[in-house]
C-alpha cells in the first residue's frame, strides 16, 4: 500500500504542524552531507540555491551548457500567488480551490493547499532577489488574470516570466557556487542512479564533453529534470528536454505517477510541415484579450478579414459564457480539435483556430483616445492607439509570431492549434517529495504531485519555485538527520561500480547496433503514435494498437538505429539515442495508464467517458485514485492505487459555463 | 582596491584614454583657436599674421602654456602609448579569426579604426612637430618685422604651404583622420567616464559632431586659404 | 506568406574537438522550404550526413524559441545570421533565396573555446556571474514584496536588461571580443533596483576584474554588440557600467 505520508489535522494546520515536528539536522552535520541535484531548472536551481545556503555539500548536474539554459526560462505568462494585492477576493483558500479543480480532482489536497500557502513567499524572495516583476506606476507590483480563474493572481515580467525567474534562481545558485557550497557540472546527463542497502546514494552522468562516465556519490540524490511532452517528438519542450533521468529512477524502483495526464495547451503555433522539429507556445495571457473563432461555415476558405462578423462563431464564448476565452487549458484545447474535426478549421492545414486581436485593438484604442482627449478620433486614429496599447502588453509575443509564421498579427487574426505542453504525471513522491527509493527525491514538473489531471496556468512556475525553496530545504532535513552518521561511501564501492557498468553496457550495445534509420526517424514515429493515439482524444482501441505499434517500434530501434561517431568523444546523437530508447518504453506505459484510467479527468479524455455535450465525465467512484506503476521488467509494470480523499473540496462535475 | 588595479583593468585603461583624449580635445580647442588668428587677414590685409604671432609669442614664452606644454606632451604620450596597448591587447582577444567579417553590420568603420587612425595621426603629429614646434623652440624662427621679440611663426606657415600642394594635402589628410578620430573620440570618452542618461547622450553626440565639423574645418582652412594666396603677405 | 523551395550551399567549420585545428566544409542542401527554421534546415543537413555515414554537425541549441541562449551561430559575418533582434533558431529560411550560399562559424573568441564544429564553451560567462551577479539574500528572509515600491520606469528599464540570454552574440560580434554588454546588462539589472543597492560596488568591480580575468578584451563603444543583440540590450548600460565601476573604483574604501 502507497503512504503518502500526508501529515494529520486539519488541512490549513497540516504544513504549519509538519515544520514544527519534522526532525532537524544541525549545522555541524549539514557540512558532512553530500546531496545530488539532477537539473537546474526551477526546482533544481532553487532547491540547490536553498540547500547549498543551509550548508549541505550540493553538487548539480545539467545537459546544457549552463544551468541558466533549462527550460524554464521559456514559460512565458506568469507565476500566481494568492497575494490578494487586487483586492479581488483571493486568498490561499482560493488558490488551493482553483487548483484542486482545475486539476478535476485528481491532486492530493495536503500537498495543493501547502503550494497555496507558500505561494506568497516565492514572490517576496523573488523580488529580494531582484527579479523585475511587473509594476503599476505607484511603485507597486501588477497581476494579470489568468485561465481557470476569476481572480487577479498572475504576477508577471512581461511574457518572460520564466526566463526572469530562472535568472533569479540562477544567480542563486551561482552565489553558492561562488560560496563553495555547490560544484556545478554542465554538459553533463544523469544516466543511472546507485542504489545502496535499498537507498539512493549516488548517480552515474556521462560528461557529454569528453564521453566519459563519472560516479558522484550523494546521501540523498534529487531529481528535477522537468516533463517528458517530448515523448510526442512536437511539442512546447526545448529539443534536449528528456525523461531519462526520471526514467532511470523508474526502472530502479521509484513509481510512475498518472503518466497518461497530460497537458495540450490551446494557444500554440500550428505545424507548418514535416521538417517541423518543435513547437512555439503562445503565452495563455494573449486569451486574455483575444477573442477564439472559427467561421461558421464549414470548410469555409475565405481569408480572415472578409468573413464578416455575424459569420464568425466565437465557439468558447458561446459555449462557455462565465469563463468565455478563459476556460482552463484542457477545455480550451478540445473545443479546438472538436472544431477542427468538424471542418470548421482555418489556414491551409486546417487544423488552426483564429485568435484575434482586432476587437482588443479596437477596445483599447477607444479607451486610449480618451486618455488622450481625443474627441470623434477616426478608425485610423483609434487603430493605432490601440496598437500601441496591444504592443505594450503582448509586443514580444506578436513579434515571435511574425517571425515563425511571417504574417502580421497586427492586421490578421493569429492561427494557433493545441500543441503538448506540461505533463501533469511524473514520478510519484510523498508528502515529503520522496519516490519510492528512500532518499531519492523529485521535485517539480519531474514528480506527479500537485496538478491533478490538469495544470492551471501560471502555476508551474508556482509549483517548480515552492518545492525547491520552501518545500525541500523542510523535508529533506527529516530524512537527512538520520543519515548524520552516514560516511560518505567511496565511488569504488561494488554497488557503484556494477552501475557503471550497466550503463556502459548500454551505450556499447546501442553504438554496437549499427544500423540504417537514424535517432531523428524514430522519435518522429513515436510522436506520430503517441499524438494520434495517446493525445487529445484517446479511446480502448487506439490505445491498445498503439501499445503493440511502440513494442514494434522498440524492436527495430534497438536493431535498426545508426549512431555515428564514438563513445569517448562529444557526441549529441549518441546522447538523443539514449534519451529516444527511454521514450519508447515510457510511451508503452503512458499508454497502458491511459488505457486502464476509463474514465475522462483533465487533460486525459477518454472518447468513451464524455457527457452528451462532449465534456470529460470522471468516473470517481472507480477512479479516484492516484496511478502509480511498478516497473517490473521490460514491458512490464505493477499499479499500485494511492486513493485520493477529498476532505475540504468536493468533488463534482467541472463546469465553467 | 589598489589603485593600479584600478587604472589597468579593462575600464581603467578606457578611463585613460577618455581623460587624455578629452585633454587633447582642451587643447585642440586652445590650437584652433589661436592658429584661427591667421584668418584675421582676411579681414585687415595689412595684418599680415601679426595678430597671430602676438598670440603664439604669448604661448611660447608665457610660463602657464609653457608648464601645460608639458603636460600636453605627458597626455600625448600616454594616450598614443596605451591607445597602442590597448589595441593590441584587444585585438589579441579574438584568435581564430573570421572568414567572413562583420564590416560595416552594426559599427561604423570609423568607430572600429581608432587605432589606425590613431596612427595616422601620429605619423602626421611627428611631421607636423618637426616642421613647426622644432623649429620655433629649438632651431629658430626668423624675428617678426614688427617686433624682434617675437618670432615670425606665419612667415614658416606661409613658406610651408605655398605652392606645395603634397603638403596641402598631406595636412588635409591628417584634418580628415582627425575629423574621424574625433567623430567617436568625443562621444566615446563621455559614456567611458559614465554618462548614460539618453538626453545628454544626444547633446553629447550632437556637440562632438559640432565641435568635430567646426575644428576640422578650421584646421583645413588654414593650409588651403594659404595655398590659394586667400590669406598672406599684402604687397 | 508565399511558401518556396530553395537549394542552398552551405560552408560550414567543421572542427573535431578542441586541439583539432578545424577547416571549412562545403555541402549542398535541397528542396529546403521557406517555413522551415534555420536550424531545421540544420537538421535537415545532420539526417542527411548521417544516412551518409559521416559525422553530422555538432552545434548548440535547446529552446529553439529564441530564450534559452543556446544557440550561437556566425551566419554570413554576423551572429545569429541576418535579422534584428533575433536569435538562429527564430530565423526562418524565407531570409533566403535558391542559390544563396552561407557561410557558418562557430563565436570566435579565445574566452569562448570551440568544443566541436560550431558549439563553444561558454562557462566564462557562468564564473562571471558567479563574481557577483547576484542579490546576496538567503531563502526565507525577505519583506512583503509590495514593502519595496520601485519606479516603473526603472523596474521596466531593470527588465529590459535582465532579459539578457547570456548567448554571447555580443563578444561574437565586437571587434575586441569584449563582454562588456553582457556584464553591463547584469550590473544594470541590478543597480536599478533598490535590492541590489548594498552590493552594487564590490558587483561592478568583482565583475569587471572576472571579466579581464577571462579573457575578454576592453570595450571600445563602436556599438556592434548593440546591433546584433537578440534582446536588443542598449550599449547605454555600458556606459552605466563605467559609471558604476568609475565611482566604486574611486571610492571603495579597501
Amino acid at each position: 500500500m502507497l503512504n503518502s505520508r500526508i501529515p494529520a489535522g486539519p488541512l490549513e494546520n497540516k504544513w504549519t504542524d509538519y515544520k514544527g515536528h519534522c526532525k532537524l539536522v544541525n549545522p555541524a552535520n549539514k557540512r558532512h552531507i553530500e546531496i545530488i541535484i539532477i537539473g537546474t531548472g526551477l526546482a533544481g536551481a532553487s532547491a540547490a540555491a536553498a540547500l547549498g545556503e543551509l550548508g549541505y555539500k550540493v553538487k548539480t548536474f545539467c545537459f546544457q551548457d549552463s544551468p541558466r539554459r533549462a527550460h524554464s526560462i521559456a514559460a512565458q505568462g506568469g507565476i500566481n500567488a494568492a497575494k490578494n494585492y487586487q483586492n479581488d477576493g483571493d486568498s490561499v483558500f482560493r488558490l488551493f480551490y482553483d487548483t484542486v479543480k482545475g486539476g478535476d480532482y485528481r491532486a492530493r489536497e495536503g500537498n495543493v493547499h501547502r503550494l497555496a500557502e507558500v505561494s506568497a513567499n516565492i514572490i517576496d524572495q523573488c523580488v529580494a532577489q531582484g527579479v523585475p516583476f511587473a509594476r503599476e506606476y505607484g511603485g507597486l507590483l501588477s497581476n494579470r488574470s489568468f485561465g481557470g480563474t476569476q481572480v487577479q493572481r498572475t504576477f508577471y515580467a512581461a511574457g518572460q516570466t520564466g526566463q526572469q525567474l530562472l535568472i533569479g534562481a540562477y544567480q542563486a545558485l551561482e552565489r553558492q557556487i561562488a560560496l563553495g557550497n555547490v560544484i556545478q557540472y554542465s554538459r553533463h546527463e544523469m544516466l543511472d542512479i546507485v542504489k545502496i542497502d535499498g537507498k539512493a546514494r549516488g548517480i552515474i552522468a556521462r560528461n557529454l564533453v569528453t564521453g566519459e562516465l563519472e560516479r558522484h556519490f550523494g546521501h540523498a540524490v534529487l531529481l528535477c529534470t522537468g516533463g517528458y511532452g517530448n515523448v510526442f517528438y512536437l511539442s512546447t519542450n526545448a529539443m534536449g528536454s528528456n525523461v531519462t533521468a526520471a526514467w532511470k529512477a523508474h526502472v530502479k524502483g521509484a513509481y510512475f505517477g498518472n503518466p497518461c495526464y497530460t497537458q495540450i495547451h490551446p494557444t500554440c503555433i500550428p505545424v507548418s510541415g514535416d521538417h517541423q522539429s518543435k513547437l512555439t507556445l503562445m503565452s495563455e495571457s494573449l486569451r486574455n484579450d483575444g477573442r477564439i473563432w472559427v467561421p461558421k461555415k464549414q470548410g469555409d476558405a475565405r481569408k480572415a478579414s472578409e468573413i464578416p462578423e455575424e459569420e464568425r462563431d466565437y465557439y468558447l464564448e458561446r459555449r462557455y459564457p462565465a469563463f468565455g476565452n478563459l476556460v482552463p487549458r484542457d477545455v480550451a484545447s478540445r473545443a479546438a480539435k472538436e472544431r477542427c474535426d468538424a471542418g470548421f478549421g482555418v489556414g491551409t492545414s486546417k487544423q488552426a483556430v483564429y485568435l484575434d486581436y482586432a476587437d482588443a485593438i479596437q477596445r483599447y484604442g477607444k479607451i486610449e483616445c480618451r486618455k488622450l482627449g481625443i474627441n470623434n478620433p477616426d478608425a485610423e486614429t483609434i487603430r493605432k492607439q490601440g496598437v500601441a496599447v496591444v504592443k505594450a502588453k503582448y509586443g514580444n509575443l506578436f513579434d515571435m509570431y511574425e517571425k515563425i509564421t511571417g504574417e502580421n498579427p497586427y492586421e490578421v487574426p493569429m492561427r494557433i492549434y493545441p500543441a503538448v505542453h506540461y505533463t501533469m504525471g511524473g514520478l510519484w513522491v510523498d508528502y515529503e517529495l520522496m519516490t519510492t527509493v528512500p532518499g531519492l527525491y523529485c521535485l517539480g514538473e519531474a514528480n506527479f504531485s500537485d496538478h491533478g489531471a490538469n495544470r492551471l496556468g501560471a502555476s508551474a512556475l508556482m509549483q517548480g519555485l515552492a518545492d525547491g525553496y520552501f518545500v525541500i530545504p523542510y523535508t529533506i532535513g527529516n530524512y537527512l538527520a538520520d543519515d548524520i552518521r552516514t560516511k560518505p561511501i567511496p565511488t569504488t564501492d561494488p554497488a557503484f561500480e556494477a552501475a557503471e557498468k550497466e550503463v556502459r553496457a548500454r551505450i556499447e550495445r546501442l553504438m554496437g547496433i549499427k544500423g540504417k534509420q537514424t535517432v531523428e526517424s524514430f522519435h518522429k514515429r513515436l510522436g506520430k503514435i503517441m499524438w494520434d493515439k495517446c493525445g487529445m482524444a484517446r479511446n480502448e482501441k487506439g490505445l491498445q494498437e498503439a501499445i503493440v505499434e511502440i513494442q514494434q517500434l522498440k524492436k527495430e530501434f534497438w536493431s535498426d538505429v545508426r549512431i555515428p561517431g564514438g563513445v569517448l568523444e562529444m557526441n549529441p546523437e549518441l546522447d538523443k539515442a539514449n534519451r529516444v530508447a527511454d521514450f519508447i518504453e515510457l510511451g508503452e506505459l503512458m499508454c497502458k495508464d491511459a488505457l486502464n484510467r476509463r474514465e475522462s479527468c483533465g487533460g486525459h479524455f477518454r472518447e468513451e467517458s464524455q457527457t452528451e455535450e462532449g465534456e470529460a465525465m470522471r468516473d470517481d467512484n472507480n477512479f479516484q485514485y492516484v496511478a502509480a506503476w511498478e516497473f517490473k521488467s521490460d514491458s512490464s509494470w505493477e499499479l499500485h492505487k494511492e486513493t485520493l480523499e477529498f476532505e475540504v473540496v468536493k468533488p463534482s462535475q467541472r463546469s465553467y459555463k | 582596491m589598489k589603485w593600479s588595479a584600478l587604472f589597468t583593468s579593462s575600464i581603467g585603461k578606457k578611463l585613460v584614454m577618455s581623460l587624455t583624449g578629452l585633454f587633447l580635445i582642451s587643447f585642440l580647442v586652445v590650437h584652433v583657436g589661436i592658429n584661427a588668428c591667421i584668418f584675421y587677414d582676411l579681414f585687415n590685409t595689412q595684418d599680415d599674421g601679426q595678430m597671430f604671432n602676438i598670440a603664439a609669442h604669448f604661448m611660447g614664452s608665457n610660463w602657464v602654456p609653457r608648464f601645460l606644454e608639458v603636460g600636453l606632451f605627458a597626455g600625448f604620450l600616454l594616450h598614443i602609448v596605451q591607445g597602442f596597448m590597448v589595441e593590441f591587447q584587444n585585438r589579441s582577444r579574438r584568435g581564430v579569426g573570421y572568414a567572413k567579417q562583420m564590416g560595416n553590420k552594426g559599427s561604423k568603420w570609423y568607430s572600429r579604426s581608432m587605432g589606425l587612425l590613431g596612427t595616422l595621426l601620429l605619423l602626421f603629429l611627428i611631421m607636423h612637430i618637426s616642421q613647426f614646434w622644432v623649429p620655433s623652440r629649438i632651431t629658430g624662427l626668423p624675428e617678426a618685422s614688427y617686433n624682434p621679440e617675437h618670432h615670425d611663426m606665419f612667415i614658416k606657415m606661409v613658406e610651408t604651404f605655398t605652392d606645395n600642394p603634397l603638403m596641402v594635402i598631406l595636412y588635409l589628410l591628417g584634418v580628415i583622420s582627425l575629423y574621424y578620430h574625433l567623430i567617436h573620440g568625443f562621444q566615446s570618452a563621455f559614456r567611458t567616464l559614465g554618462v548614460y542618461n539618453k538626453r545628454y547622450l544626444i547633446m553629447i553626440r550632437s556637440i562632438g559632431i559640432g565641435f568635430s565639423v567646426l575644428v576640422c574645418l578650421l584646421f583645413a582652412l588654414m593650409p588651403v586659404s594659404i595655398y590659394f594666396g586667400w590669406i598672406g603677405y599684402s604687397n | 506568406m508565399e511558401h518556396y523551395n530553395m537549394n542552398l550551399t552551405l560552408k560550414v567549420w567543421r572542427q573535431k574537438n578542441k586541439d583539432d585545428r578545424g577547416q571549412f566544409e562545403t555541402y549542398q542542401v535541397k528542396n529546403i522550404s521557406s517555413e522551415m527554421s534555420f536550424l531545421e534546415m540544420f537538421d535537415v543537413l545532420n539526417e542527411e550526413l548521417i544516412r551518409d555515414g559521416k559525422d553530422p554537425i555538432t552545434f548548440d541549441h535547446d529552446c529553439r524559441e529564441g530564450i534559452c541562449g543556446a544557440c550561437s551561430m556566425y551566419i554570413d559575418g554576423r551572429p545569429h545570421g541576418p535579422w534584428q533582434a533575433n536569435t538562429t533558431c527564430q530565423l526562418h529560411m524565407r531570409a533566403y533565396k535558391d542559390g544563396d550560399t552561407i557561410v557558418v562559424e562557430p563565436w570566435r573568441a579565445q574566452a569562448f573555446p570551440v568544443i566541436k564544429d560550431l558549439m563553444v564553451d561558454r562557462t566564462a560567462f557562468d564564473r562571471i556571474i558567479q563574481a557577483g551577479g547576484y542579490i546576496s539574500i538567503n531563502t526565507g528572509n525577505p519583506v512583503d514584496a509590495n514593502a519595496i515600491p520601485i519606479e516603473k520606469d526603472k523596474a521596466d528599464l531593470a527588465f529590459a536588461n535582465a532579459a539578457c540570454i547570456g548567448c554571447g552574440a555580443c563578444v561574437a560580434s565586437c571587434k575586441n571580443s569584449s563582454a562588456m554588454l553582457f556584464v553591463s546588462a547584469k550590473v544594470s539589472h541590478l543597480a536599478l533596483l533598490p535590492q541590489g543597492d548594498p552590493e552594487r560596488k564590490d558587483r561592478a568591480l568583482n565583475m569587471i576584474a572576472q571579466m579581464d580575468k577571462e579573457g575578454f578584451g576592453g570595450c571600445t563603444n563602436t556599438g556592434a554588440c548593440e546591433a546584433v543583440c537578440p534582446k536588443e540590450i542598449s550599449i547605454s548600460n555600458i556606459a552605466r557600467l563605467n559609471s558604476e565601476y568609475l565611482r566604486a573604483g574611486f571610492t571603495v574604501d579597501k
